[in-house]
């Protein structure tokens, strides 16, 4: 990874302890201008707290935070150039709409006609000029979450938080305002800090994910290169719905190198081995996504193919999930919706070793 | 897909079938015998309470010589309000003849300030507590709620003393001081609780947007937690008008609060026992508590806090 100039955001050696429980251990992380991030992962994971630890409002046990070049560990939140939008909204309820985007900017003490224009601003690009004079209680959820967008908005600040926005929404509303997150970070090409543990709204907005597990940053980088190359196998099993395949076995030395599980025996040689390949009768698991496997008359192109029986049949609508055994492990790919299979009916499936991914089975590490 | 519809099919065909079974709501009986049992014991509670206050209201507006027939239920022959107005202005406690009227002041001169007083202290106690954890935060609220288990006849004496030193002992101010004490245990508790369930996001927002301690408090917490004062209020104004003990114990007979100032009417040794004029003065005793319940009971809103958290 390039080493970004002047980051936007920068933290450095961040560890946060409650008592002898570490949250967050020793973590870096560089965020470059305009740059739209996305942390990733399973609830717990200290995603969430991170995030409150960049805004300040949680004392971080250890380390540094930069913002713009400054140090503010120390500095309270309104002082960091931080705007944030909560889960729950956290409009207050009491104040009007209008009131709820000034606060801020009363308590800071803003002329009148200052805060009046940053409002108007705020109301024209997220729309929501006629709720103005109303009370959050009136609002629906997508508008609440709007208001709440907003507040952070007027603020005039350098990096965004968003903590789980859209995870109040119905599914609807939800990919709606992900893409109205999207086109606002495009025009105010903003840093934007996102937690989630959606991957879709992790896929579709980051420029890069930050996927975590146990205080500790997994993987950082382009969505594609995390969703086709996984660093281990937690962040191959938490991206992708369906979840990819995973056939444990051990490899097989020799020139052609190949993996072998319960009979099956899959080629190597076109597998892109990440450092060394390992010793024969290494134990490992052979991960390779549902959308990545051939059926039919494709799969005999395939460099594997594999005879199986259908056991399972989903349709979802746009393609259907068919679950298999492979290599005595259930085995799931994707054809089109046109498809009809019936359980018992005999397939060919087969799929390309490059696009597959190999890990260590003790250390889960990519392979 | 073809058997999956038939088993859908299947239960609502079962239904349609039986059309003579139960459909719509079910029926029932005014005099059922579960009825009878409910209003019955609830109506037999409600007499067991309301007929002791019947005697009083009753007996408050009969004559001398009609009570002496010595029919308590029985209504007054002739109403007067002379009991009343006697226990009001003109009843004897010890040197004064002035009635209840001058404990009546003293009441309100100890209440007002010491509810306002108590309750502007827990309260923002319990905003600290529950939102700002400072370091010893637990201890400070375990010793505090400790406080509220110490029976009060312990701690009599040792405040004479500090109200003697501070040269309070005796005074109306002293009083409001003690009360304000003894209720902050429990209201501090109240808030914190209070406090401590409103959304944790709506105080990480007010500080993003740069709110400070006291900001915080009166602009954010303060306009949302209306129920949470009301009942704070009506603990404070039933419990600090009803108390005795510190009132007899912190005042002179001139301070007296409206409680003594009863006990001395009604417990007074001399004379012929006037209980029309007793039942009036306790009634008027009583009186202030009760259009407190009557009136706060409208002033419980709820849902101050909706559309604060999802919706």
């Amino acid at each position: 990874m390039a080493e970004i100039a002047n980051p936007s955001v920068s933290i450095q050696n961040l560890s946060l302890n409650y008592g002898a429980v570490s949250v967050l251990q020793t973590l870096n992380l560089d965020i470059a201008e305009g740059e739209f991030i996305v942390l990733l992962g399973p609830s717990g994971c200290g995603k969430s707290t991170l995030l409150n630890c960049i805004a300040g409002l949680l004392d971080i046990s250890k380390g540094r935070i930069f913002i713009k070049g400054k140090n503010v560990t120390w500095e309270e939140p309104k002082d960091r150039g931080i705007g944030m939008v909560f889960q729950s909204y956290a409009l207050y309820p009491q104040m009007t709409v209008e009131k709820n985007l000034s606060f801020g900017l009363r308590v800071a003490g803003l002329p009148k006609d200052e805060i009046a224009k940053r409002i108007a601003r705020a109301a024209e690009i997220l729309q929501i000029e006629p709720l103005l004079q109303r009370k959050p209680s009136a609002l629906s959820g997508g508008q609440r979450q709007r208001v709440a967008i907003g507040r952070a908005l007027v603020r005039d600040v350098d990096v965004f938080l968003f903590d789980e926005p859209l995870s109040n929404l119905d599914a609807k509303l939800r990919s709606e305002l992900r893409v109205e997150i999207k086109l606002l970070h495009r025009r105010l090409q903003n840093t934007m800090i996102y937690v989630t543990h959606d991957q879709i709204e992790a896929m579709t907005l980051a420029d890069r994910i930050a996927v975590m597990k146990g205080g500790v940053i997994q993987q950082l980088d382009a969505p594609q290169t995390i969703y086709n190359r996984p660093v281990n196998r937690f962040v191959a099993g938490f991206l992708g719905s369906p979840a990819m395949n995973f056939i444990e076995g051990q490899l097989e030395a020799g020139d052609a190198a190949a993996f072998t599980a319960d009979g099956v025996s899959i080629p190597l040689d076109r597998y892109e081995f990440d450092k060394d390949r390992g010793s024969a009768g290494k134990p490992c698991v052979f991960g390779i996504r549902p959308e990545h496997v051939a059926f039919g008359d494709a799969a005999k192109a395939m460099p594997f193919t594999a005879e199986s029986a259908v056991e399972i049949v989903e349709p979802m609508g746009s393609d259907t999930l068919v679950w298999t055994k492979l290599g005595g492990r259930n085995f799931s790919f994707r054809v089109e919706a046109e498809k009809t299979l019936r359980t018992g009916d005999p397939i060919r499936i087969g799929f390309d070793p490059a696009r597959a991914s190999l890990f260590d089975t003790p250390s889960g590490n990519r392979l | 897909m073809s058997d999956q519809a038939v088993s859908l099919s299947a239960p609502s065909g079962a239904g349609h079938a039986d059309a003579s079974g139960p459909s719509g709501p079910k029926p029932r009986h005014i005099f059922s015998r579960r009825n009878i049992f409910l209003y019955g014991t609830l109506i037999v509670a409600a007499l067991y309470y309301l007929l002791p206050l019947y005697v009083m209201i009753v007996t408050s507006l009969k004559g001398m010589p009609e009570i002496r027939l010595g029919n308590i239920f029985s209504p007054p022959l002739e109403i007067t309000f002379e009991p009343w107005v006697k226990a009001w202005s003109t009843a004897c406690t010890g040197l004064n003849c002035d009635g209840l009227s001058r404990g009546f002041w003293n009441s309100v001169r100890i209440t007002v300030p010491s509810v306002i007083l108590s309750i502007a202290i827990a309260s923002v106690n319990g905003y600290a507590l529950a939102n700002w954890r400072f370091k010893g935060a637990d201890t400070f609220f375990i010793i505090l709620i400790v406080g509220a288990f110490i029976p009060y006849q312990v701690m009599i004496y040792p405040i004479v003393i500090i109200l003697r030193e501070i040269g309070l002992y005796g005074s109306l101010s002293g009083l409001v001081v003690v009360h304000s004490i003894f209720g902050m245990p429990i209201l501090t508790l109240l808030f914190r609780n209070y406090f401590t369930s409103m959304p944790e996001e709506l105080f990480r927002a007010a500080r993003v947007d740069g709110a400070g301690f006291w900001g915080i408090y009166l602009r954010i917490m303060l306009p949302m937690s209306l129920p949470i004062f009301v009942v704070a209020v009506i603990l404070q104004v039933t419990g600090i008008w009803n108390d005795f003990l510190f009132g007899v114990v912190y005042t002179r007979p001139d301070t007296y609060p409206m409680t003594v100032q009863l006990n001395n009417i009604v417990n007074s040794v001399q004379g012929v026992k006037e209980y029309n004029v007793n039942m009036a003065a306790t009634i008027l005793t009583g009186l202030v508590p009760l259009v407190i319940y009557f009136i706060s009971g409208r002033l419980f809103v709820r849902g101050i806090a909706a559309g604060a958290v999802k919706g």
